[in-house]
């Protein structure tokens, strides 16, 4: 019995321990939370300007550019997948990578051989751990991804697309390097601090999406004048601004999914440190009731002992 | 007197926003003085570019902007840079320093592009380069 007590004793230590990590590990999340937050808001202005300057010039340059063709024969495509570096996130990655699985295999039935670009620890072992092959990988900062993070990782996946316009059925074209032919990214877009959803997108070719919501934004009594399609003059001309700007444009798309990706793990891993150390106190709360029961029949048998010993001595005194 | 609605945004923040008489920069083209008024365009600003922006009060704002997009519609300036430093947040010895480092680094694409943002960092200063 003694040695049972020990044992429930030493376990409600090791829980209580355990629950306190959780909990740190909670509020961390949460402070970042606010931070990743303030993050996306802050890069909302070039985000919203950059769209705007690429309406403007898609009206006006002619819209051969290669980012902007359809490919007839897409062939080979780049996947990038949002990971984090470090797990206690609950289902979190598991959510993106699965995401990940539907859309490789939709690409396949298309015909076309996905190639894997990977961000975050967590997705890197996963596919190694599985013998897929990575095309290339980048770590370190899933949590407070910077700008040259994305621009990195922008242009590796720019060089590919480029690489990729020549190529044919045989393989690469006159450039001999094998590039591909779409771009895709599969993020957890943060819609609250309840919903993380995993999305995946195509960059590029991209659509330019007409964003009117500047338009909303324009104050009152100045909205008359942007109604109608402003022509601008351009420096250096229309083309060469619109090969400057869609690079700029698509590590922007990379450098807000990062942000997006950031806040959601944040705020998966906040959700799952809280309910772990829920549970942490809930099991204490058990271990500590059974430790009172087995304390509580050590003493009972102690006293049982001691009564059924002095009846013992008594019986034996009066038979002499 | 009609004033310029001028935004400045950098990729991570809005560096500053506000009104001014006139923003005089330089694009791949050449110089460009933009006053109230001024008809729609869009321009990409030269590397190592430094962005001044007239006050109404008289005084100049003085931004080292690097990789960055100019348009000027009717309601005013945007200047979007990948990166944007005021000339008073530029601390002159690192950015001489970052010159020097990057000008040893040889001529990959990187060390060149950092080359540029450090000589547009000296030059928003007030330092020769």
């Amino acid at each position: 019995m003694a040695g049972s007590l020990r044992a429930l004793r030493r376990r409600i230590r090791s829980t209580q321990s355990t629950k306190k990590i959780f909990s740190a590990q909670e509020l961390i999340a949460g402070a970042r939370i606010v931070r990743a937050q303030n993050r996306v808001e802050a890069s909302k202005p070039y985000a919203r300007e950059i769209t705007r300057v690429l309406s403007a010039l898609a009206g006006a340059a002619s819209l051969d550019h290669p980012l902007l063709t359809e490919r007839t024969s897409a062939r080979r495509v780049a996947v990038l997948v949002i990971t984090s570096d470090r797990g206690f996130a609950g289902s979190y990655n598991v959510n993106v990578l699965r995401r990940t699985e539907e859309l490789l295999g939709l690409l396949r039935q298309e015909g076309k051989e996905p190639l894997l670009y990977v961000i975050g620890r967590k997705g890197e072992t996963y596919y190694r751990f599985r013998d897929r092959a990575v095309q290339d990988s980048w770590t370190g900062f899933s949590e407070q991804p910077g700008y040259a993070d994305a621009q990195e990782v922008g242009r590796v996946l720019i060089d590919a697309f480029t690489a990729g316009a020549d190529d044919d059925e045989s393989g690469a074209g006159v450039d001999g390097i094998e590039g591909v032919d779409e771009l895709h990214i599969v993020y957890t877009e943060f819609r609250s601090l309840l919903a993380q959803v995993p999305v995946a997108n195509r960059m590029a070719p991209l659509v330019v999406e007409e964003v009117d919501e500047f338009r909303d934004e324009a104050p009152a009594g100045q909205g008359g004048t942007s109604d109608v399609p402003t022509s601008y003059d351009f420096e250096p001309s229309a083309e060469e601004l619109l090969d400057a700007l869609l690079p700029k444009y698509i590590t922007t798309r990379i450098y807000a999914a990062l942000l997006e990706a950031a806040a959601s793990e944040s705020a998966s891993r906040r959700r799952a440190m809280k309910s772990a150390s829920d549970n942490a106190e809930e099991l204490a709360k058990n271990l500590a009731r059974q430790a009172n029961q087995a304390r509580q029949a050590e003493i009972t048998q102690e006293i049982s002992e001691i009564v059924g010993g002095a009846d013992a001595l008594v019986t034996a005194g009066s038979d002499n | 007197m009609a004033t310029l609605q001028v935004e400045l945004v950098a990729v991570e923040k809005m560096i500053w926003s506000g009104e001014a008489s006139m923003v005089i920069t330089r694009t791949t083209e050449g110089e460009l003085g933009v006053l109230p008024g001024h008809a729609p365009l869009l321009g990409e600003l030269a590397p190592g570019g430094v962005v001044r922006i007239r006050r109404e009060s008289g005084e100049d704002l003085v931004v080292a902007a690097h990789g960055g997009f100019l348009s000027v519609t009717e309601r005013g300036v945007s200047i979007l840079a990948e990166t944007a430093e005021l000339a008073t947040d530029i601390d002159v010895e690192r950015a001489r320093e970052a010159l020097r480092r990057a000008e040893a680094a040889g001529d990959d694409p990187e060390a060149l592009a950092a080359a540029r943002r450090a000589e547009s960092r000296l030059r928003a200063a007030g330092q020769d380069v």
